[in-house]
């Protein structure tokens, strides 16, 4: 799922000072899951924005919605039928529903509530972390399912680098080394023997590298 | 051909190298360099150059060797792949061969984190093994790593670096058996404090043969003061400075720190010469270069090949 974080109150309550009225808009899918931008999170920072405002002396109205998808066409254009007398719309999806909602609500200021970090997995309850970076050119067959690209720190694919130390990646005591990972599944299935194919360098093309990227399947299209 | 670089005539000689690192200026000063260069001239056999090490910005390695080699000495260029990408690095390998810097050390450079523009962007094209690969085939093969043909083939000593002190132990020496394989002819290792586990590091190195592929250097740093070492052992990530030395730096007074560093420092020389298929020693003395001459004098290796 795409893992997101709420933006800080005031930097939110920036980008609305000079409205009146705003949507604020949620989505029902990763960002609800990494509770950051489902209905709850829409609930909660719309009482948040009305409360800060009205202590100010500056009253706002904001209305709430939450939409199934907001990286969706579907779901984006049924809200741009509702938007009349709004300043603002505040999207608390990733930014990829930021952007689709901005594409189909054209001429008023769309705005982001959340940062959108990265694309992983829950590993506990409220602990998300990264898992993939979407290459384009999966490499998990080869390194045990562990990803090198995402999870290490210099994306070596011929690791682990010299500051690999108990298990940790040098930068952060609470990332496990990927290497370490990988060179533990080699060993508990006896592949440890693979360790000495070198890895030969990337084609980045099928990366963020090549441009931005686009899918089309034909036999799909309307 | 030409005839092979200073660094690479001692080790194919069978001679015991001693090279030292050189830590370019936060300046453009050509002076620095020239005031370290001199500290070292007729001690060393190569003098390695840094490549904005700790993710710190310094003078460039590149220009920093060309410094160095117009005062006489075979530099080593340190090339990281924290900040260049293929195309840069391999640019970077035909300007340092087409200017005479023939030694080249392939390494993955310390993450931006660490150093003072943590908000930079990295790069991490290809890694060190790949970086020594490429390096590698465009000496041997005449082809860029895109495939294209090269016009005038770059003639480099390629090294690399290994730190037997990281984790998982066991596979530090098979990968340095990968960089070997790759084309890497010299090795320096992380700062050896430890003796007995680069020693065991060592024996698997033998059992692989790698000692007779490639010439094992081994890093030695002298320590200026307790901090030094207490720093080195919590903060840097991959070195292993053991309990025993930091209380023994600790245990002497003041005024005679260095003094003990440099007995460590000499200890830790001896032990590593006696130990079978270490090639020569690699001095990194952190902004303390005027200390090489008193290490080289020290141990007896004066009388440079």
């Amino acid at each position: 799922m795409i893992v997101a974080d709420r933006k800080p109150f005031d930097e939110i309550m920036g980008m609305i000072e000079s409205c009146e009225r705003i949507l604020l808009v949620g989505c029902n899918e990763c960002v609800t899951v990494c509770a950051a931008g489902g209905a709850k999170e829409v609930a909660l920072l719309a009482s948040q924005i009305r409360m800060k405002r009205k202590a100010g002396g500056r009253p706002i109205e904001v209305d709430e919605k939450t939409l199934e998808r907001q990286c969706d066409p579907e779901y984006a254009k049924s809200l741009a039928e509702t938007l009349e007398g709004y300043d603002a719309v505040l999207s608390i999806a990733c930014g990829c529903g930021v952007q689709l909602v901005a594409e189909t609500c054209q001429g008023l200021r769309v705005l982001p509530g959340l940062n959108t970090r990265f694309m992983g997995v829950t590993e506990e309850h409220g602990v998300w972390a990264e898992r993939c970076q979407g290459c384009g050119d999966c490499v998990l067959d080869r390194t045990c399912g562990i990803c090198p690209v995402a999870r290490c720190a210099k994306s070596i694919m011929n690791g682990p680098c010299g500051g690999s130390q108990n298990g940790e990646c040098e930068l952060r005591h609470d990332t496990p080394c990927a290497w370490q990972l990988i060179i533990d599944r080699l060993k508990a299935s006896g592949e440890l023997s693979r360790y000495g194919e070198i890895a030969k360098p990337r084609d980045w093309s099928a990366s963020r590298d090549g441009g931005p990227r686009k899918r089309i399947r034909e036999d799909m299209k309307i | 051909m030409t005839a092979p670089g200073n660094l690479e005539r001692v080790l194919t000689s069978g001679g015991f190298a001693v090279t030292a690192e050189c830590g370019p200026p936060r300046g453009a000063d050509p002076e620095s360099i020239r005031k370290k260069g001199g500290y070292l001239k007729g001690f060393v056999d190569a003098v390695n150059v840094t490549d904005n090490q700790t993710a710190v910005v310094r003078m460039s390695s590149m220009a920093s060797c060309l410094i160095l080699k117009e005062m006489g000495f075979d530099p080593v260029l340190q090339m990281t792949v924290r900040d260049r990408n293929r195309i840069a690095l391999q640019s970077d390998i035909l300007g340092a061969a087409a200017l005479g810097i023939r030694n080249i050390l392939c390494l993955s450079g310390d993450h931006q984190s660490f150093g003072d523009h943590p908000g930079a962007k990295n790069v991490y094209d290809v890694d060190s093994t790949q970086l020594i690969d490429m390096a590698r085939t465009m000496r041997d093969e005449g082809r860029f790593s895109g495939g294209a043909e090269i016009t005038v083939r770059p003639e480099i000593f390629i090294g690399c670096v290994e730190n037997p002190f990281a984790d998982p132990f066991e596979i530090r020496a098979p990968r340095l058996a990968k960089k070997i394989s790759a084309g890497a002819r010299f090795v320096q290792t992380q700062c050896v404090f430890n003796v007995e586990k680069f020693a065991r590091w060592m024996e698997m190195v033998r059992d692989l043969g790698l000692h007779e592929k490639a010439y094992i250097l081994a890093g030695i740093t002298p320590m200026k003061s307790p901090g030094m070492a207490r720093y080195m052992k919590n903060s840097v990530p991959g070195m292993d400075v053991p309990d025993h030395l930091v209380e023994r730096m600790a245990s002497v007074p003041k005024e005679h720190h260095r003094e003990e560093g440099m007995a460590i420092c000499l200890e830790t020389i001896e032990r590593v010469r006696a130990i079978k298929g270490v090639a020569g020693i690699h001095i990194m003395a952190i902004e303390w270069e005027e200390i090489v001459p008193d290490v080289v004098k020290g141990a007896g290796l004066r009388t440079r090949p």
